[in-house]
Formats: structure tokens, C-alpha cells, sequence
């Protein structure tokens, strides 16, 4: 368009982008509600939050349960396993961070910052209770119980060991084994998220 | 298709002027079929009839595939076993197409690694080059989709890992996993999109193949002496050229016979030699297979996504100027596509005015070395990350990343090729009777 011809150019322009920009608003409009649809449903959020009853877990002992899709271990400690992770200097952690959701992102990996505290007025000794995902943070395998070099957890997937604590000590792995929020909501019931 | 010269089409009958004014399809198909075609092509360009081939027996036996399958977590594993036990002739299908996963990756392999030699890349054929290596990643997606409906073992922590490799972007990682996934691990929702996603795409990667058909069709094929076809008069054109049919269909159906002879050999006698037995074991999130490997063509790629683990010092560098955003995990994510990406930037990237590899005396060299280099990064990706392994992988992986970025630049500057020849018929004169145009001849004429 040459300039002599400037204010009907002018009008024409606006007209141009005037369309574009609401065929660009309305192609987002009706993009959005496509990808939005796979974000997760109501009845997958609805699971995100379950009560397991953990009556039954003597010391010494685990429960695998799933939550959110994803392999949850409770682990009734014994007093040996408390005392193992207890006595770890920090300095000698892999991953220094609790990654403890219930904690701030800072709080250091102390087996108090790890474990979850039993419901008011139970008997178990202090540090009973490990509630941790059964997730390797690694590439995501679930690691194996009762077995590893420190006691703890064993990854047979690149051979990553965690401790009593599910702390990290050797092997792939990155992290310790993330904590999700929980707590107790009765003597024998523990609730997840 | 134009741009390469061909017989016109000339409707005859009253019928082929009735379509023809109202729908120009039969001369669409003439031309695309008589197309003239460099005589002196060899036996490395027949893989993309091969794949043509395989793409719609995919997608044939795919469909029916879908008339028997569930995709249900309670009920895809059993569904499977339904199509290998109950339905008609369901475990041959099923192997076809099991197998024809790995018949697409071994052709597109052969077809990838013939277009780096002759360079086939370069200008003015980067269009078809850049469709072709997105076709090559959208397979990937395909293929890696498909390995999750029978939902066994390897399916499921399989797709674990895969999507974590999305979750390792930083700041914004976990929410894609989450939306690729529609919930915060596998399960139903990503099962049932995988499904739809799988039966999608082939049919968009046919699309795509229109395309890249089409785009070399308008340039016309490249040849193995990388000279391009005279246009300056019909005769030479003719010279350089013989049309599409029959001479070269017949040819990549020769091939193609030996190659489906090997395929429905392996189909009938070793249908699982390139699978896991860990997939026939229904998927469990509670226990993960002890050595989770993905199948063998995705190979390669893993040992590239394996190789850079916290230690090397370019992925403690990235850590640290990148104020440790750029971790290990997500460093091997970056090496993983980056591999796939300095690959289709290697028009731009060779700087050689000479195209084919033949008249390349060191680029033939470092070429081999890659495709050693390939084969070495597919063993490699199989084994433990233990021991030497992760150090032959590094060694691999910056390989591949050094011939694309590096090599291939310098040796524009620094090699001196040999004289490609003025044309395809001089080449193909010095090489053969001009007589016979290189078919062998009895000593004696057969009529005495």
C-alpha cells in the first residue's frame, strides 16, 4: 500500500489486524478446552487423598499400599533401625535435604526431619514410623525392602542403596526417598495427602 | 509433480476425458509413476518403498488389532492374550505388527544413514530432509505408544521412565508429566489417550509421507554420484534418467521380497527374539523389572540420555552456570533431543559443496566412524550403567555430537574431493557397455 493512499490504508490495516487477532483469540479458545481435557479428572484429584489402617504393622515390618498410582511404604522401625539411622553423621548424606513434604524444602536430612510422629498418647518408642515413597529417584523403580548395604532399601534397577532412614547413601540415585504429607489421624490410622 | 521432467499425459479414451476434465487425478498418478528417476541408483534406495510398504501393513493390521483390544488396566493384558489365543489368526497378526515396528526402524535406519553418505541432505532437497527426520520422531512417539497397550511389565515402568524424562524440565516438568499423564503416575487415563494417540498418528505420518514423496518428486531424486540430473534439453534429461515405472518399481519390489523374506522368518520362527519376556508378565506398579531396557531401536538414544551422569565435567558445568537449573537428569533429556537435532540441522551444518560421500575421500572416514559409532551406542544402551559401560557411552555420545557439530563443518574447509563426474551418463559410460546399459550378455547371440 503507498503512502498517498494512507487513510484508507490505515483503516484497512486495522481491519486486518483486527480480524487476526480475534481469529487468534478464538483459535485459543477452542484449543484450550483440548488440551485442558488431559489434565487429571475430577475422580482422579477425588483419589488424592486415602486413610490406611496400619494395625497391623509389627515392628520390624512394612506395608505397601498405593497412592495416587504410586507405591507408598509404611515401615514400623525397629528400635536397632532408629538407632542405625540416628547415629549417621550428616556429613556422610548424599542428599543432605529431609525432602520431606510436610517440612520445609530446607530441613536437613536428620532421621527426626524423616520420620513421622505417632498419634498422641501411643506407646511405639519415638521414630517409629517411616511413611516415604516407594519411588527410586533415580529412573523410578521401586526399590526392594529389608536388603541394600545399609539395611535400608536396595534399587535393583542401577544398584542405588538407601538406609534406614530411606536416605540415599550410595549408587544413581540423586535424592532420598521423597516423603508425602501424612499424619496420623487415630492410633492406627494413617492418613496420605 | 513438477519440476522434473516426464511424459505428459495425454487422456485417450472418452472415459479418461471425462475424469480428466473434471478431476485431474489419472495425470497426477502418471506423472507421479513415470516419473524420471536417476538411472544409476543402487541398492541403498530401495528402504523407502520398504517403509512405505510396512507403514500401510501397520496400519491394516492395526485396525483390526483395535477390533479385539481393550485399552482398560483390568483388561488390556487380558485382551491381548484374547487376540493370541481366541481370535482368528490373532497371534499372527499380532506378530506382524509387533515385528513390523522393528522392519520400520530397520529401514529408516538404512534410508537415514544412505541419505548421510550420499548427502542427500543438501541443498535443495533440506525440505524432504527436515519432514523425513520429523516422520523419523513422530515414529519414535508412535512406537513408543504402542509398546504400552499390552500393559505388561516393561509397558508400564517403561512409560514410568519415558514421562520422567519429561518431568526432569525444570520449573515447569512436573506439571507436563502430570498433563501427559491426566493423572500423577501411569495408570487408566494415560493407557486409554496412548490408545487413541496410537491410532492417530500412523495416519498423520502417512500424511507426512505425501509430503516427502512430494517434496522429492519436485526436486527429483538425489543418486549416489550426488551430480544432479542435466535440464538443460530433454535428450540429456532423458540420458541422465529412466522413468519411475517399471524400471525402478520392479527393482524395490525385488528387494522388497528379500527383505519380507527375512521379515515373515523372523515373524514365524522367532517372533519374540526382539521383544522382553518381562512384558508378558501383567503390569504390577508395586514391583518394577530387575533391568528395565527399551526395545532396540530406541537404543542408541537411551545410551545418549544414560550417558552424561553428574560426574562428566560438561554436565557439571551446565550445572553450574545455569545456577544448577540444568541437573544431571535434565542434561541427559537435552543430550537425548539435542542428538536428534544437530541431525537435522546437517544441511546446514556440512558446509561441502560436494554432495555425494564417494567423492569425499576423509569424510568417508569419519562417516563409517558413525555409523560404528551407532551401532556401538545401540549395544551400549542395552547394558547395565555399570562398570565401563557409562564410559563407552560418554565416548559415543560426544562422538555423534562431534561429527554433526564439528566434522562436518571443518572437513568443508579443510578436505580436498575428487572430481565428481560432469554427469550421470558419463558415470554411467565409464562404467558399463554402452551397448547393454550394464546387463549382463551371453558371449554367443542367443537367437544362433
Amino acid at each position: 500500500m503507498s503512502h498517498t493512499e494512507a487513510p484508507q490504508g490505515t483503516r484497512r490495516d486495522f481491519i486486518y489486524y483486527a480480524t487476526a487477532g480475534a481469529g487468534a483469540v478464538v483459535t485459543g479458545a477452542a484449543v484450550w478446552p483440548l488440551v485442558n481435557q488431559m489434565n487429571p479428572t475430577a475422580d482422579v484429584q477425588a483419589l488424592a487423598s486415602i486413610r490406611v489402617d496400619v494395625a497391623g504393622v509389627q515392628p520390624g515390618t512394612q506395608i505397601t499400599v498405593l497412592w495416587q498410582g504410586k507405591p507408598v511404604f509404611i515401615r514400623a522401625r525397629t528400635e536397632e533401625e532408629i538407632a542405625a539411622a540416628r547415629e549417621v553423621p550428616l556429613d556422610q548424606l548424599v542428599d543432605a535435604q529431609a525432602n520431606n513434604a510436610n517440612l520445609g524444602a530446607e530441613a536437613p536430612a536428620t532421621d527426626e526431619n524423616r520420620t513421622l510422629a505417632a498419634f498422641e498418647g501411643s506407646e511405639v518408642p519415638e521414630g517409629t514410623w517411616l511413611v516415604q515413597m516407594g519411588v527410586c529417584t533415580h529412573l523410578g523403580c521401586v526399590p526392594l525392602g529389608d536388603s541394600g548395604d545399609f539395611g535400608g532399601w536396595f534399587c535393583p534397577c542401577h544398584g542405588s542403596h538407601y538406609d534406614t532412614a530411606g536416605r540415599i547413601r550410595r549408587g544413581p540415585a540423586p535424592r532420598n526417598l521423597p516423603i508425602p504429607v501424612a499424619s496420623f489421624v487415630d492410633a492406627a490410622t494413617i492418613q496420605l495427602g | 509433480m513438477s519440476g522434473v521432467l516426464h511424459d505428459d499425459y495425454v487422456p485417450k479414451t472418452r472415459g479418461e476425458k471425462w475424469v480428466e476434465r473434471r478431476l485431474p487425478i489419472i495425470s497426477l498418478l502418471y506423472g507421479t509413476l513415470m516419473i524420471r528417476t536417476p538411472r544409476n541408483l543402487n541398492w541403498m534406495w530401495i528402504w523407502g518403498i520398504v517403509l512405505m510398504f510396512a507403514l500401510i501393513g501397520q496400519i491394516a493390521t492395526g485396525v483390526v488389532l483395535a477390533m479385539h483390544y481393550t485399552p482398560h488396566v483390568d483388561m488390556a493384558f487380558a485382551s491381548v492374550e484374547h487376540i493370541m489365543r481366541d481370535v482368528n489368526g490373532g497371534h499372527m497378526l499380532r506378530y506382524f505388527h509387533a515385528n513390523g515396528a522393528s522392519l520400520m526402524f530397520v529401514a529408516v535406519y538404512f534410508h537415514i544413514f544412505r541419505n548421510l553418505y550420499y548427502g542427500s541432505y543438501k541443498t535443495p532437497r533440506e525440505v524432504t530432509y527436515i519432514i523425513g527426520i520429523l516422520m523419523f520422531v513422530l515414529m519414535m512417539g508412535i512406537a513408543f505408544m504402542g509398546y504400552v497397550l499390552p500393559w505388561g511389565q516393561m509397558s508400564f515402568h517403561g512409560t514410568s521412565v519415558i514421562t520422567g524424562l519429561f518431568g526432569a524440565i525444570p520449573f515447569v516438568g512436573e506439571s507436563i508429566q502430570t498433563w501427559l499423564l491426566g493423572a500423577s503416575a501411569v495408570g487408566q487415563p494415560a493407557l486409554n489417550r496412548f490408545f487413541s494417540l496410537h491410532f492417530l498418528l500412523p495416519f498423520v505420518l502417512l500424511g507426512l509421507t505425501m509430503v516427502h514423496v512430494w517434496a522429492f518428486h519436485t526436486t527429483g531424486n538425489n543418486n549416489p554420484t550426488g551430480v544432479e540430473v542435466r535440464r538443460s534439453s530433454v535428450e540429456e534429461a532423458k540420458a541422465d534418467t529412466v522413468p519411475f515405472w517399471p524400471y525402478f518399481i520392479l527393482k524395490d519390489f525385488y528387494a522388497l521380497a528379500i527383505v519380507l523374506a527375512v521379515f515373515f522368518a523372523i515373524v514365524g520362527f522367532m517372533p519374540n527374539y526382539l521383544g522382553h519376556p518381562d512384558n508378558y508378565v501383567p503390569a504390577n506398579p508395586l514391583a518394577t523389572p530387575s533391568h528395565i531396557v527399551p526395545e532396540w531401536y530406541f537404543l542408541p538414544f537411551y545410551a545418549i540420555l544414560r550417558a552424561f551422569t553428574g560426574d562428566v565435567w560438561v554436565v557439571m558445568f551446565a550445572d553450574w552456570i545455569s545456577f544448577g537449573i540444568i541437573d544431571a537428569k535434565f542434561f541427559g533429556v537435552l543430550a537425548m533431543f539435542g542428538a536428534i537435532i544437530v541431525m537435522a540441522l546437517a544441511p546446514w551444518l556440512d558446509t561441502s559443496l560436494v554432495r555425494s560421500g564417494r567423492y569425499r575421500p576423509m569424510f568417508k572416514w569419519w562417516y563409517w566412524l558413525l555409523a560404528v559409532d551407532f551401532i556401538v551406542l545401540m549395544w551400549v544402551g542395552a547394558q547395565p550403567a555399570e562398570g565401563i559401560y557409562p564410559y563407552i557411552a560418554l565416548i559415543g555420545a560426544t562422538y555423534w555430537f562431534a561429527y554433526f557439530l564439528v566434522i562436518l563443518p571443518l572437513l568443508g574447509v579443510i578436505e580436498k574431493p575428487v572430481a565428481p563426474p560432469v554427469s550421470i551418463a558419463a558415470d554411467f559410460a565409464a562404467h558399463y557397455d554402452p551397448q547393454t546399459g550394464g546387463t549382463k550378455q551371453f558371449a554367443g547371440s542367443p537367437a544362433e
